[in-house]
């Protein structure tokens, strides 16, 4: 029985070379431990800064428990020990008071250094590309403001720029996360938050809500597409010529609940709708916004 | 309302619930009836205002709720096993995923707590009963009457389905047209209010009712916890109060507070929950901390090291706990100065608790370690608890948490602390307690099968799901695909969990096994304890000390045996002993907050107003109430000393 004891609390002492083993040796599969650009990779090193110090916590408190455990436990030779009582010892008390709070310290500031270099774009040397993302119950759909195009359920975007994904949803909260690119943000209704985000090489990047949002939340995916400049700039003609318009009533389809495929519009909803805006799903029951009108003269110069 | 509407169809595994509960229910009745136990069962348990006897019910409610919820979860892992599993569709699965988050958190590890503090605190500090006995039983009641509503919710009308944190606007009407959230919203608050009433109890009691000579820094170590949970539950509780009665009114008469429009304001249900729900976290897991300290401290036959230093890093905690809620929600966009600084005082979280591991571990040092099954849990809890520690100042890193958030990265985190916090201390505490409770022990055997078998499974579930929330897993998704590459660990998840569900029933049987078989306990004292409780009977008089204890020291009876004093019952310096009378007002007044809320639910307000003016009608009767007790006569609690001193 003692010995099997034992084997159980060293098998405790395997855990941390493990997660050191799986997080060196098979991360391929570790979408966050896989930075495909700066935002990601800002808190990747992050990541791993804390990992370091954590597996440290862990190999003192687990090494200390084994020793005490083995030391100290009852046995034969000890039937007459009695145990001295201490009442503690300040020094040895202030010690390990002192050591979790430089290493918070530690771990606090690239803390808040990320998270206020989070909130700007990691180059200043390019134009940002901004695109409106609405979140609706069960897909994601994307405006190109500039562009005027629109999109749902993938998002193509040009490598090396920053994007200016500003978030809104039509209805529940949901989570905008596209872990290869960067962390996650809130999309909410009435509301509109920005999260930057940035590839470094073209690719396919998976993307999907982290917020449940509802009976088919589990499929809101959607896919982000990096290409070469050139690459994207094409594609955005492509759409702008060849594209269907998005009408009124094709949007309020797309709104209803209910999982769509991929779609790519020539104009954004945007031209009578911003969801960030407060109340203003009530567009979805036929109700008219107040903005409606500045915004159709705004985008008939083309 | 239709009739089919009124009671849940269509899922085979909802009908065999039916079935197993009427049969339940008629198996009860037969039993009680057989047997003549009706009147015992009225007599001593539902109108009984005895600590220990509230605490006994307490327990083994939450044991059951520990199946119900254990049952959601292995559900929820078999259908996770293999990608595409048609076994629970989505619906199905978001209502399993809510009822297993709110019951594990209110209607188990809640009450499994509030149980043995029950027990255990008039007991540590000498005292015959709570300050309030009768408002303890209400506080049982309601909190057994709340529980039942939530669940018969999966029978009847339909569970909630939003998450256990039921953010708003999916709770709202327009996205949540049901009755499940009803019965969320109207559910917790009668159990609210039972344990809002638990936390004034138990302070009164701790302040007012501490045996002579027992000052606050020579309270037990679990009494000092239970001290400030409550200040934590009278702080944090109406807050859920308020933010539940909100939500009622937006459910059941269509105000506008968290809806989407009309200034509705749907994150100010996030943030008052979380208000609530942060520092609810610290009302489980400080008392666990008090009774890991209990145990390692009576099985290293040792004093506990830094007692200050623990006093001060609960406080410390307690404190801390009521600034860190915008933690859960660091990706809705507040701003990098907003969250820096929940960062900041969620990391410094890590200072107070990283004081305490250090504290246990010297505690043990210089001791002689006896490997108890209840030490076992205590000890697993360092270890486990490190590994959720850990990562959990790792989530609190805002930037980091970005890519942690709503991940299976989180889902493991609060498990580790949960369960190797929380649950762990249950079971510790349940099998260190049980003689004091039962009167015998449990089978230690069994209970280091319980406890390999669960520690391991535990370990097994949730390390792996570490990884599958850095592979981009959320939680609540009810299926995932083929090529995502997260079968492997889904598969390694769901063989832990049953492991976790073998140890439980182990636990079950070990329970029935010891009733007949178990050792009795004949001392009172069969760990060689440190604190009051075992200086009484197992189980105790039900006035707990014939005459009141002295306390000169920390370790208050480890102090009496060293010298050889106090132990005696000197029959001479006996005095009659007054203590309350039962009443059956508490159960009957719970009964009638069933009904009020089950019509709420419905919105039946006919039946909720009927129900009203029978509560209010129980309160005008209880302050009409002159019965002041009665006394126990000297020759009586000569007469049960005796026999109680017989076996020792």
């Amino acid at each position: 029985m003692k010995q099997e004891k034992q084997r159980g609390r060293k098998w405790f002492a395997w855990l941390p070379l493990s997660l050191l083993l799986l997080l060196s040796g098979c991360s391929e599969n570790i979408a966050v431990l896989n930075p495909k650009g700066p935002v990601a990779k800002v808190q990747y090193d992050l990541i791993m800064w804390s990992i370091g110090f954590m597996l440290l916590i862990i190999a003192v408190v687990f090494v200390l428990f084994a020793v005490v455990l083995i030391r100290y436990r009852e046995k034969p030779e000890n039937a007459d020990y009695e145990p001295p009582d201490e009442e503690g010892n300040t020094l040895l008390e202030i010690v390990w008071t002192a050591i979790p709070i430089i290493i918070v310290t530690v771990l606090a500031i690239p803390t808040v250094k990320a998270t206020f270099a989070l909130e700007k774009p990691q180059r200043h040397d390019v134009e940002p590309l901004t695109i409106h993302v609405t979140a609706a119950n069960w897909k994601w759909i994307f405006s190109y403001p500039d562009q005027h195009i629109e999109t749902v359920n993938y998002v193509n975007i040009p490598e090396d720029v920053p994007v200016k994904f500003k978030l809104t949803s039509v209805g529940p909260m949901n989570s905008f996360w596209v872990p290869e690119l960067g962390g996650q943000k809130y999309a909410m209704d009435g509301m509109e938050t920005q999260l930057i985000l940035q590839a470094d090489q073209p690719g396919s990047y998976m993307g999907r809500s982290a917020n449940f949002s509802g009976k088919q939340f589990t499929h809101m995916e959607f896919e982000v597409v990096a290409q070469k400049k050139e690459d994207f700039e094409k594609w955005v003609k492509e759409v702008q010529q060849t594209a269907p318009k998005l009408t009124k009533d094709k949007y309020a389809e797309i709104l209803k609940p209910g999982l769509v495929g991929r779609m790519t519009f020539s104009n954004t909803h945007l031209e009578w709708v911003d969801h960030a805006k407060q109340n203003s799903h009530h567009m979805n029951n036929g109700e008219h916004s107040d903005h409606h009108g500045n915004m159709e003269n705004d985008h008939h110069e083309h | 309302m239709k009739w089919s509407e009124f009671f849940v169809t269509g899922e085979p595994l909802i009908y065999a619930a039916d079935v197993a509960i009427v049969l339940t229910i008629i198996g009860i009745v037969f039993v009680l009836t057989y047997f003549k136990k009706w009147k015992w069962l009225w007599d001593e348990w539902l109108t009984t205002v005895d600590h220990k006897k509230i605490g006994i019910m307490y327990i083994i409610c939450a044991v059951l709720m520990l199946f119900r919820g254990g049952v959601d979860a292995l559900l929820m892992r078999a259908q996770l096993t293999a990608p595409n599993m048609k076994f629970l569709d989505a619906q199905h699965y978001n209502e399993i995923f809510t009822t297993h988050g709110t019951i594990m958190i209110l209607f188990m590890a809640m009450p499994f707590i509030i149980g043995l503090m029950n027990v255990v605190v008039p007991l540590q500090i000498g005292a015959r009963d709570v300050a309030y006995p009768y408002l303890n039983a209400l506080s049982f009641w309601l909190f057994f009457f709340g529980a039942m509503l939530f669940n018969i919710s999966f029978v009847i009308g339909g569970s909630p389905d939003a998450g256990w944190t039921a953010y708003f606007p999916l709770a709202s009407n327009e996205f949540s047209p049901g009755v499940g959230n009803n019965y969320y919203a109207v559910a917790l608050q009668i159990s609210g209010i039972g344990t809002l009433m638990t936390g004034i109890n138990f302070l009164v009691t701790i302040l007012k009712m501490r045996a002579p000579g027992m000052t606050l820094m020579r309270m037990p170590m679990f009494t000092w916890t239970v001290l400030i949970t409550c200040v934590i539950i009278i702080f944090a509780f109406p807050v859920l109060t308020v933010a539940l009665a909100l939500m009622t009114f937006d459910r059941l008469f269509d105000t506008q507070f968290f809806t989407m429009a009309n200034g509705g304001m749907s994150m100010l249900w996030a943030n008052l929950f979380w208000i609530w729900g942060h520092p609810e976290v610290y009302i489980v897991i400080l008392p666990s901390f008090g009774i890991f300290s209990e145990i390692v401290s009576t099985f290293a036959r040792k004093r506990l090291f830094g007692y200050k230093a623990m006093v001060g890093s609960i406080v410390g905690i307690a404190f801390l706990s009521f600034i860190v809620w915008v933690h859960h929600f660091f990706t809705m966009g507040a701003g990098p100065a907003v969250n820096s600084f929940f960062s900041i005082t969620t990391m410094a979280i890590a200072i107070p608790t990283g004081v305490k591991v250090f504290n246990w571990l010297f505690t043990l040092r210089k001791g002689k370690i006896r490997f108890t099954t209840a030490m076992l849990w205590a000890l697993a809890f360092i270890p486990n608890f490190v590994i959720g520690g850990v990562t959990g100042v790792m989530l609190a890193m805002a930037a980091a948490d970005y890519q942690y958030h709503n991940s299976y990265f989180l889902i493991a985190h609060f498990h580790y602390v949960l369960i190797a916090g929380t649950v762990f201390a249950c079971f510790a505490g349940l099998h260190y307690w049980y003689p004091k409770m039962f009167g015998h022990l449990l089978n230690e055997r069994l209970g280091k099968w319980t406890f390999w078998l669960f520690m391991i499974g535990f370990n097994v579930c949730f390390f792996p799901m570490y990884f599958l929330g850095l592979m981009g897993m959320t939680r609540r998704m009810y299926t995932y695909s083929a090529g995502l590459g997260w079968t492997p660990l889904n598969v390694v998840a769901t063989i832990g969990a049953a492991l976790m569900g073998i140890g439980f029933i182990v636990l079950c049987y070990n329970i029935y096994y010891s009733a007949r078989y178990g050792e009795r306990d004949m001392t009172g004292d069969p760990w060689d304890g440190r604190t009051l409780e075992w200086a009484t009977a197992s189980p105790p008089a039900h006035y707990n000390f014939p005459i009141t204890p002295e306390v000169t020291d920390l370790d208050a009876y480890w102090v009496m045996k060293k010298n050889g004093n106090g132990l005696e019952v000197k029959e001479e310096q006996l005095k009659p002993i007054h203590m309350p009378s039962n009443s059956g007002r508490p159960f009957l007044i719970s009964i009638a907050f069933f009904f009020a809320g089950f019509g709420l639910v419905f919105k039946w307000f006919t039946l909720a107003i009927i129900a009203a003016i029978f509560i209010i009608l129980g309160l005008i009767l209880r302050s009409f109430d002159d019965d002041d007790g009665y006394y126990i006569s000297v020759d009586e609690i000569k007469r049960t000393e005796r026999l109680a001193r017989k076996g020792a």
